[in-house]
């Protein structure tokens, strides 16, 4: 359909390093087609750097899932249990 | 100590069990916190609208009929909250202009990599002041436009699933992953600065 249209199968098909940084979160998630995930894994295979921005990517979330919560001060703590008994309290009397 | 489920802590809550709203509390109640402040212009307003969240739960519980998860079904009480108590100064909700993953001067004109990524993997593991490269992400995931930060904490921080963080905020799978990459972009870029080496 298109005859003239003939770029070297390696502009066509190819990705280069920065459009891979912006496809990691999708390859991560699974949210690449196949067809697409093909391709970001062609260009890792032959990318050390982007090989370890991907494993950067995985150690950030690692990093970041391992965030505690920062804990409830005992007086907040009260504070809670104060506010569950005012509750209760109206509840019943309702 | 077993970890009991959120909904087993909620019916022993509906039972009148004061320890399991307390659980209930410690446990979530941090990200609520987070999460609100991005609505909120203090942090002081933001723990109004934590507590009045909790006074909901407790006030709805009997309805709650467990169709979605029970941290879906608070986190939705608390972004509901936290957005009618910041709508004066709502920031925008937009995905926003994109910005690149990687600042583009670090390609060079093909598009490959001319300052690559310095290594810092290795150099996260060992490091002994944890504590302080915590406290580093912690204030960059603060630092974040309100939207990244709001998935990135429930997603990454908070371990959601994706669809759970959909139901949450109320945007698209594709939204999600935009602002999801986003987030986790600019962490990345945190943790390169601080632990890289020149």
């Amino acid at each position: 359909m298109f005859p003239r249209l003939r770029l070297p199968l390696r502009s066509r098909r190819d990705i280069v390093c920065q459009q891979a940084v912006e496809l990691v979160t999708d390859y991560l998630e699974g949210a690449l087609p196949r067809a697409g995930r093909r391709r970001f894994e062609a260009h890792l295979a032959g990318c050390p750097h982007c090989t370890e921005y991907l494993a950067q990517m995985r150690e950030t979330i690692e990093l970041t899932g391992g965030l505690t919560a920062d804990d409830l001060t005992p007086q907040m703590q009260d504070e809670f249990i104060t506010l569950y008994r005012q509750w209760r309290t109206g509840e019943d009397n309702t | 100590m077993g970890q009991e489920t959120d909904g087993e802590l909620l019916g022993r809550l509906r039972a009148g069990d004061e320890r399991a709203f307390v659980t209930l509390v410690r446990r979530h109640h941090a990200v609520m916190l987070r999460l609100a402040a991005g609505y909120v212009p203090s942090m002081a307003v933001a723990e109004e609208v934590v507590q009045d969240t909790w006074l909901g739960v407790l006030r709805g519980i009997a309805a709650f009929e467990g169709r979605s998860s029970v941290r879906t079904w608070l986190f939705r009480i608390l972004v509901n909250r936290a957005r009618t108590a910041g709508a004066r100064e709502r920031r925008s909700v937009a995905i926003g202009d994109s910005v690149p993953a990687v600042d583009q001067s670090r390609f060079d004109a093909t598009g490959h990599w001319a300052a690559p990524p310095e290594r810092w993997v290795e150099e996260a593991e060992d490091r002994v002041d944890a504590a302080k490269l915590a406290d580093r992400l912690r204030s960059a995931i603060g630092d974040l436009p309100g939207r990244q930060r709001e998935v990135v904490l429930l997603r990454d921080v908070e371990g959601l699933s994706s669809e759970e963080v959909c139901g949450v905020l109320e945007i698209s799978e594709g939204n999600q992953r935009v602002l999801l990459h986003r987030a986790r972009s600019r962490l990345r870029q945190v943790l390169e600065t601080e632990l890289g080496r020149a």
